[in-house]
């Protein structure tokens, strides 16, 4: 029968990286994955376990896609013990995705929000000037750094480490360097995934600078068609009208960047 | 004349004859103003219970290969007292506070805590198929019925509309004790107990393994009870299961709905189906000469 994107296709992982002590890629065969958006994302359903919003991360070969997974509740910890050769599902994709500017752009990603900014790379025009950076507490949370490099061989470009703790790269916070990056230079486009606080504080840094800011918003979703309302921010549902959004529309929204909902739906604070 | 949209169920009047149904969207008053700038007449809540409930763990919805959904989400709602609160500031929506409970003293507490709000009616939800307690094994049973129907009509001058579901029940007594007991409105109907296995896994794929269908399948379902309640009893009807389209609502008129409303055709094509539903069917009242929606409602009985 023909594929809805809204059942789960099953697919069998035939490759995990470990990218950090944490954090997890797990590589399957699957061209509708394989060639989603930057933004997009998956419902990944683990048999048994539970099935959780995922962004789609690029690998080196075509036909094929990843999940890039940090261990943290029962759910993303059940993808991330996913073993090659097990089964998952996967339905999509879902969402929006970014509205690529051309020029001089500026990336900025936190764990495993740089999944979404890794796909934006792969888009990137030659001629454009772009930096990226990436933000991790410590050292040995630092990951694709080596793949953002390889990934703008053909471009002037720089990326940028900072640790909370100064372990690696530069010290300090993301969002500081984020803050001195647009108060010296011009960027066309500035695109942002990872925590929200980063993310509401590089929307704002940008914004405030005049910026076309973008970033991709991440909520508990049940089930990522615009049906269950638990992924809504103010009027917005991130799973359909995100889970890009512009930083302009971000920051007029009052939930964003200082709640998100619980299952049950009661606001919670960040 | 252009034909006006404007719907009557019984004493609930709406400017327009398309409602949110239940357990969709329905837990932001942002949202809610979205849905009613977008065409909705009215939006029901997600059913509310007294304490917040999270709901069951995912897989909750899936859609099917042949059209339609099944989703067991588990009736996740943030509970009767906090939903008051967030949607105290309302002025402008249609408001139908749907309910979910047990015994009628659950009714009763959850109809009291919304007494400064602006709400157009209640639904009780008496059908849900997939949570244990609640739900359809409380339409299951009439007597029970009978009870919070009368509780709930007590606890608040607002309309009170019962929605029932395809139980074991035969879903023709379960409306007959309502209006009994003095019921202002009935909803029909909710989705319908079901489930779906994957092949490659070998396992049902929702985590409480059943579920309820919805969507395109059940529609034909929906519109047999519709018409069925329309031909037994004098009630008036919001029709729901499947309408996608401005001609599902309008089959819907014609079995003897006076509204319908829209649930699973949003996951199919997003919160634009409120407007091209309501386009559609003034353009249908246009061509077929109605002036009023009421003029359509249960047509389709008279041959």
């Amino acid at each position: 029968m023909q594929r809805n994107h809204n059942h789960p296709k099953i697919c069998t992982v035939e490759k995990v990286i470990d990218e950090t002590p944490t954090v997890r890629t797990l590589v399957f065969s699957d061209d509708v994955m394989a060639n989603v958006l930057p933004g997009q994302f998956a419902m990944v359903w683990v048999p048994g376990i539970n099935e959780l919003p995922m962004s789609v991360m690029i690998t080196d070969e075509p036909g094929m896609a990843a999940f890039t997974v940090r261990r943290h509740g029962p759910a993303s910890t059940g993808l991330y013990n996913v073993k090659a050769g097990q089964k998952i599902g996967v339905r999509g994709p879902y969402g929006n995705s970014f509205d690529l500017k051309q020029g001089r752009l500026l990336l900025v990603g936190g764990g495993t929000g740089l999944v979404p900014m890794m796909r934006l790379l792969t888009f990137v025009k030659p001629e454009d000037d772009v930096t990226v950076l990436i933000g991790a507490k410590s050292k040995d949370e630092v990951f694709f750094e080596g793949m953002a490099e390889n990934l703008l061989k053909q471009n002037k470009h720089q990326v940028i480490v900072t640790t909370d703790d100064g372990s690696y790269g530069n010290k300090g916070y993301v969002t500081d360097m984020v803050d001195k990056l647009v108060s010296e230079n011009h960027y066309d486009g500035v695109y942002t995934c990872g925590p929200e606080i980063m993310m509401y504080k590089t929307v704002q840094h940008a914004h405030s600078k005049g910026l076309f800011v973008q970033a991709s918003l991440e909520r508990m979703m049940k089930c990522g068609v615009g049906i269950c309302g638990s992924c809504c921010v103010g009027e917005d549902l991130v799973c359909r009208d995100g889970t890009v959004f512009d930083g302009k529309h971000l920051l007029s929204n009052k939930e964003f960047g200082h709640f998100h909902r619980n299952k049950a739906g009661i606001l919670e604070n960040y | 004349m252009e034909p006006s949209l404007a719907a009557s169920i019984g004493k609930i009047d709406l400017e327009r004859p398309i409602m949110l149904a239940s357990g969709i969207l329905g837990i932001s008053l942002d949202v809610f103003n979205r849905l009613y700038r977008s065409g909705a007449g009215a939006v029901v809540t997600k059913s509310l219970s007294k304490e917040p409930w999270e709901g069951y763990p995912n897989p909750t919805i899936l859609g099917l290969k042949s059209g339609g959904w099944i989703n067991a989400v588990g009736l996740s709602n943030p509970g009767a007292p906090y939903f008051a609160k967030m949607i105290e500031p309302n002025t402008d929506v249609p408001i139908i506070v749907s309910l979910v409970g047990s015994v009628p003293e659950d009714f009763d507490f959850m109809i009291k805590q919304f007494a400064n709000c602006k709400v157009a009616a209640y639904e009780l939800n008496l059908s849900c198929p997939h949570v244990a307690k609640v739900g359809l094994e409380v339409g299951d049973d009439p007597e029970l019925v009978k009870k919070i129907v009368t509780v709930a009509k007590k606890s608040s001058d607002v309309p009170v509309i019962a929605k029932v579901g395809l139980g074991t029940t035969h879903y023709l007594n379960t409306v007959g004790a309502a209006i009994e007991s003095g019921i202002d409105a009935i909803t029909a109907i909710n989705t319908i107990r079901a489930m779906a296995i994957d092949v490659d896994t070998q396992r049902p794929i929702l985590s409480n393994k059943f579920g309820g269908l919805s969507g395109s399948p059940i529609k034909p379902v929906a519109l047999r009870c519709v018409y069925e309640i329309s031909s037994k009893y004098n009630i008036p009807i919001i029709g729901c299961g499947g309408v996608s389209t401005w001609e599902d609502a309008v089959e819907f008129f014609l079995a003897g709905a006076s509204s319908v409303q829209i649930g699973s055709a949003i996951g199919d094509n997003w919160i634009n189906v409120f407007d091209d539903i309501n386009k559609g069917i003034k353009k249908y009242m246009t061509d077929n000469g109605f002036s009023k929606i009421e003029e359509m409602v249960g047509l389709a009985k008279k041959s």
